[in-house]
C-alpha cells in the first residue's frame, strides 16, 4: 500500500509534519529509528527543562531560604532521582506522541530509513529485516547530534554531550564547558547550582553570543555572581582526555590549563543525514527551496536538518509549512522572525532584531527599557533581577526586536513575538492594558519609556 | 422588502460617481424624498435622494470611493426585516467588475486598482484587514489600503504589500493613472539616453498627477500693457535718483497685481483637500524660475503684506539664488497661487498646468505691438499682453475666475492702484 507521506524521523519537525498531513486527509507514515519526540523532547528542550528546575528549586532554598524567612535544615538531594525526574517526564511524553499518532492514523514506523530512490523508502528494523515502502512525498526531518570538538572525542563519561551530561551516573565535582551558546549556558547553570565547579569557555566576546550584548554582558554578571567561572575571548589549545578527567589547555588573556572530571562539549550541532540518495547539502544540511523542496523532487526536508536556527519550535513551523504548501495549497514560508529562549536562572528569551543587528543594517531605532528592580511584581516574588529591552523603527514606531533577561522571561516573549508578527507599533502596545501585577507591565513601561512616557523610571 | 441603492444617473455624460460622503449612517432610518448621501459627478457635487422607505442596513461604498452608474451603494431593508440570504453575494459583487481585471496580475495589485473594481475588504463594514505599521505607512504614502492585497497573515496586509503598492495621487480620490503602462520610445543607434534626475522626476510626476487628476480650465484675456510701460518707465526713473534704489520689472508689477487680485477675490487662493476646500490666510506665490536642468519654484511668502519694492527684492533675491542652487527646501513648500512668465522669450500666448495642490497657476506672455481699435473706433498701434489663467474647477468656477481676471486687469491698467 503506497503512502502519500513518509516522514523520516519522529522529531517535533517530524511527528508535527506527520500529524499535519494526516489532519490534512494524507496517508502518512513516519519512521524513527529510536524514539518519537526527538532530540527536543528525549535529549533536549524537555528533559533539560526538568533538571533546571530541580536546580532552581535546590539553589534557592539553598541560598535565599532566610530571604523568604524560611529554615532549612538538612538539605540535600538524590542525584539519581534529579536524573529520575527528568527521564520520568521524558518517557511520558514520548508516550504521548504514539498516542497522538494512533489518534491521527499516521503508521508509526519503528527503523531506521534508506532514502532508495523518489518514492521508496527502506526501513531497516532492528532485527535487521528491511521493508520496502512506497509513498508519493517523502519528508526528511532528521535532525542533528552534538558537534564533537576536534581530536575529542566522545566517551560518555569524561568527555561528553548534551545527551550524556543530562544522564550523568555521578555529579562531576569540577566541569569545564566548551562553548557558551543556550545549550552551554543551561548546563552551566544547572551544575553549578548543584555544587559543581564549573567553567565555561567561549571563543567570542560574550556568553549566549547571539543575544543583545547588554543581555550577554547582565547575564555574565549574575553568572559570575553565582560562582561560575566565565573565560570570554578564549579559545581551547589542547586538550588531554585522561580516561579518569580531562585538561584542557586555553588561551585567552593568558594561557592556562584547566583539570575537571569532565568536559561539556556545546559547541553546536552536526547533520544526521538519511542514508541512501545523496541530496544536495551546504555544510552538511540540506539544501531546500521555497517549498521546503531538496535537490531531488518529491523529496522535502525540515528542521535541523535545513539548518539554522536549531530550535524545536522552527523545526515544528517549517514541517507545518511545507506540508501545508504541499497539501493545502498554501504558499509555504521561510523562516523569518522567531524567539530564542535559555532558561538559566535569571531567564534569557528574545525575538527579533539585536541592537548590534539594527546599528549593522542600517536602521534607524529607539531603545525603551525597564528594570525589574522597578516592578512590583518582581519585587513581591523576590526575583527582581534584569530587564525588559524593546527596539522600536525610529518612524513608525514599530517593534522590531524584543530582548528580556529575568523572571519568566521566556514566558513573556511571546507578546513581543506576536507584537513583531501583527507588525504592531508601539501606540498598540501602550494601547494594551497589561494586568497588575504582572511582570508583562515591564513591556508596556519599556515602551514608555522608548517615548518618554514611563511611569515608573526616568525616562 | 430589501432595496438595493444604486447610483443614480445625475447628469447626462456620467458614467460614474464618487461618493464624497454619506449623510446617513448603517441602522438610520430613512424616508423616500430624504437625503442620503452626496455624489460627485464629472460636472459637480449633487446630494443623493432616498426613493424607499427602510433602514439603512449596509453600506458598500464608502465615503471617497467611486462606482460606475447602477453599481450598487447600499442596502435597505425594511424595519425588522432579516438581511436576504444572498447578503452576502450582493455585497462582494456589490460593483460590476470592469473589464479591467481580465487576467490576474501577479506582479503587484495594480491592476485592481482600476475604477469601479473593489476588493473584497470593501465589503460589510469596510473593515480592513491591516497591520498598525502597514496602516501608518499607507497614510503617509496616500496608499488606499482597499485596494491592496494581503500577504500577512490571513490575508492581513503588512508592510511589504503597502510597499509594493503603487501610490495614488497625494490627496485626491481620483484613480491612480499607472494603471496604463507607459508608452515608449524607439531608441536609434544614435540616440541618446538620458536618465531623470531627481528634479525631472518630480516635475514628471507632479504635472502628470495635476493633468490627470485636476479638471483644468482655461480662461484667456489681453490686457492693454501701455499704461504699465510708461509707469514703470516713470518709476524707474524717479527710482534710480533715489537712496534704494532699486530696478523694477515689468514682472515686478505683474506678482504684485496677481497677488493683490488674490487678496480681492479670495476664493481663489485656495487648495482642494478630497472632502474640503482649503482656503488660505496668506497669498504666497510661487515663482516659476528656468534653471539648468529644469524649473523650479521658489516661494514668495506672506505676499498679501508685501510692497512693489518688497516683492522685487524677493523675486531677484529667489531666482539668483535658484539658478546658484542655494535655496532652502523650505523655500519652495507652501505657495497658493504661480506665476509663469515666458514674456522674456517672445511667447505670444499660452496656458500652464496647475503647480498641484494650487488651484490656480497664471501665464504671462510677451508684450507686443498690435493694431487696435481705441475709444474713438480707429485702428491705433496698441500694446498688448496675453494673460492665460488655468483653473482646477473643484475649486475655481467660470466666473470667479473671470472676477479674478477683471482685478487684474483693472490694476494692470491703472497701475497706480497697485501702489495704493
Amino acid at each position: 500500500m503506497a503512502y502519500d507521506l513518509i516522514v523520516i524521523g519522529g522529531g517535533p519537525a517530524g511527528y508535527v509534519g506527520a500529524i499535519r498531513a494526516a489532519q490534512l486527509g494524507k496517508k502518512v507514515a513516519c519512521v524513527e529509528m529510536d524514539r518519537a519526540g526527538g532530540t527536543c523532547l528525549n535529549w533536549g528542550c524537555i528533559p533539560t527543562k526538568s533538571l533546571l528546575k530541580n536546580a532552581e528549586i535546590y539553589h534557592l532554598l539553598k541560598h535565599q531560604a532566610d530571604q523568604y524567612g524560611l529554615k532549612v535544615e538538612g538539605l540535600s538531594y538524590d542525584w539519581d532521582k534529579v536524573i529520575g525526574r527528568s527521564r520520568s517526564v521524558a518517557d511520558r511524553l514520548a508516550g504521548g506522541i504514539e498516542f497522538l499518532f494512533k489518534k491521527n492514523g499516521v503508521d508509526y514506523i519503528r527503523g531506521e530509513a534508506t532514502l532508495e530512490s523518489p518514492g521508496k523508502v527502506a526501513v531497516t528494523d532492528s532485527a535487521g529485516a528491511k521493508t520496502v515502502h512506497e509513498t508519493t512525498d517523502i519528508l526528511v526531518a532528521t535532525g542533528c547530534v552534538s558537534r564533537p570538538f576536534p581530536d575529542f572525542p566522545f566517551n560518555g563519561k569524561t568527555v561528553i554531550g548534551s545527551k550524556e551530561a543530562m544522564v550523568l551516573a555521578e555529579q562531576p565535582k569540577e566541569i569545564v564547558i566548551i562553548g557558551a551558546g543556550a545549550i552551554g549556558i543551561e548546563f552551566a547553570y544547572f551544575f553549578n547550582a548543584f555544587g559543581s565547579k564549573v567553567t565555561v569557555v567561549e571563543m567570542m566576546p560574550h556568553i549566549l553570543p547571539v543575544e543583545d550584548d547588554e543581555v550577554s554582558k547582565t547575564l555574565e554578571k549574575s553568572f559570575k555572581k553565582q560562582g561560575i567561572n566565565i573565560l570570554t575571548n578564549t579559545k581551547v589549545t589542547g586538550t588531554k582526555d585522561s580516561g579518569s578527567g580531562v585538561e584542557i589547555i586555553v588561551e585567552g588573556k593568558e594561557k592556562q590549563m584547566l583539570k575537571a572530571d569532565t568536559a561539556l562539549i556545546a559547541i553546536g550541532v552536526a547533520p544526521v543525514l538519511p542514508g541512501g540518495m545523496e541530496l544536495k547539502a551546504d555544510r552538511g544540511y540540506l539544501v531546500t527551496d521555497d517549498t521546503y523542496q531538496t535537490s531531488a523532487k518529491g523529496i522535502y526536508a525540515a528542521g535541523d536538518i535545513i539548518g539554522p536556527p536549531w530550535l524545536a519550535h522552527v523545526a515544528s513551523w517549517e514541517a507545518i509549512q511545507c506540508v501545508e504548501g504541499l497539501y493545502a495549497g498554501g504558499t509555504p514560508k521561510k523562516v523569518d522572525v522567531f524567539p530564542g529562549c535559555t532558561y538559566c536562572h535569571p531567564q534569557v528569551a528574545s525575538v527579533g532584531l539585536t541592537e548590534e543587528a539594527a546599528k549593522e543594517n542600517g536602521i534607524a531605532y529607539k531603545v525603551g527599557k525597564f528594570p525589574f528592580q522597578a516592578s512590583g511584581k518582581a519585587q513581591a516574588v523576590g526575583d527582581s533581577e534584569g530587564f525588559v529591552k524593546l527596539l522600536f523603527g525610529e518612524k513608525h514606531g514599530e517593534v522590531i526586536g524584543a530582548h528580556i533577561i529575568g523572571p519568566d522571561a521566556t514566558e513573556m516573549i511571546a507578546e513581543l513575538g506576536l507584537a513583531i508578527t501583527l507588525e504592531a507599533t508601539k501606540d498598540d502596545l501602550e494601547a494594551t492594558i497589561h494586568a497588575h501585577p504582572t511582570l508583562a507591565e515591564a513591556v508596556h513601561e519599556a515602551t514608555g519609556q522608548a517615548y518618554g512616557h514611563a511611569i515608573h523610571i526616568p525616562n | 422588502m430589501a432595496t438595493i441603492i444604486e447610483m443614480p444617473k445625475l447628469s447626462d455624460t456620467m458614467t460614474e460617481g464618487t461618493l464624497v460622503r454619506w449623510l446617513k449612517n448603517p441602522g438610520d432610518e430613512i424616508e423616500v424624498g430624504m437625503e442620503i448621501a452626496e455624489i460627485e459627478t464629472d460636472k459637480a457635487t449633487m446630494s443623493m435622494e432616498a426613493f424607499d422607505d427602510g433602514i439603512l442596513h449596509e453600506i458598500y461604498v464608502q465615503a471617497g470611493e467611486k462606482a460606475p452608474l447602477g453599481g450598487k451603494l447600499a442596502l435597505l431593508l425594511e424595519d425588522g426585516e432579516e438581511p436576504p440570504a444572498l447578503d452576502k453575494e450582493i455585497s462582494s459583487g456589490s460593483i460590476p467588475v470592469t473589464a479591467m481585471e481580465e487576467e490576474e496580475s501577479t506582479e503587484s495589485a495594480a491592476a485592481t486598482s482600476a475604477v469601479g473594481s473593489l476588493p473584497e475588504p470593501v465589503s460589510g463594514g469596510a473593515r480592513v484587514k491591516a497591520s498598525p505599521l502597514a496602516r501608518k505607512i499607507a497614510a503617509e504614502r496616500g496608499v488606499n489600503l482597499t485596494q491592496i492585497q494581503g500577504t500577512g497573515p490571513g490575508g492581513r496586509i503588512v508592510k511589504r504589500d503597502v510597499e509594493n503598492a503603487p501610490v495614488a495621487g497625494a490627496s485626491l480620490v481620483a484613480a491612480p493613472p499607472s494603471a496604463v503602462a507607459a508608452i515608449r520610445p524607439t531608441i536609434g543607434a544614435n540616440d541618446e539616453r538620458i536618465p531623470l534626475t531627481g528634479m525631472r522626476t518630480i516635475i514628471a510626476e507632479r504635472l502628470l498627477a495635476s493633468k490627470t487628476q485636476i479638471p483644468h480650465f482655461y480662461l484667456n484675456i489681453d490686457v492693454n500693457a501701455a499704461p504699465l510701460l510708461a509707469f514703470r518707465q516713470q518709476i524707474n526713473q524717479a527710482s534710480e535718483k533715489s537712496d534704494n534704489a532699486n530696478k523694477y520689472t515689468i514682472n515686478d508689477f505683474i506678482l504684485k497685481a496677481v497677488v493683490q487680485s488674490a487678496v480681492a477675490v479670495p476664493d481663489v487662493n485656495a487648495s482642494f483637500d478630497v472632502d474640503a476646500i482649503i482656503r488660505f490666510a496668506s497669498v504666497n506665490v510661487s515663482v516659476a524660475v528656468a534653471v539648468d536642468e529644469g524649473l523650479v519654484t521658489p516661494v514668495i511668502r506672506d505676499a498679501q503684506d508685501k510692497s512693489l519694492l518688497e516683492i522685487s527684492r524677493s523675486v531677484k533675491d529667489l531666482a539668483a539664488r535658484a539658478r546658484a542652487k542655494k535655496l532652502a527646501p523650505d523655500e519652495f513648500a507652501g505657495g497658493t497661487l504661480t506665476v509663469s512668465n515666458l514674456g522674456a522669450y517672445g511667447i505670444d500666448s499660452f496656458d500652464a498646468i496647475i503647480n498641484p495642490p494650487q488651484a490656480f497657476i497664471i501665464a504671462i506672455s510677451s508684450i507686443r505691438k498690435t493694431p487696435v481699435v481705441d475709444a474713438n473706433d480707429q485702428i491705433v498701434i496698441g500694446q498688448r499682453m496675453a494673460i492665460g489663467m488655468s483653473c482646477d474647477h473643484r475649486v475655481i468656477d467660470g466666473a470667479v475666475g473671470a472676477q479674478y481676471l477683471a482685478e487684474f486687469r483693472r490694476l494692470i491698467e491703472n497701475p497706480a492702484l497697485m501702489l495704493l
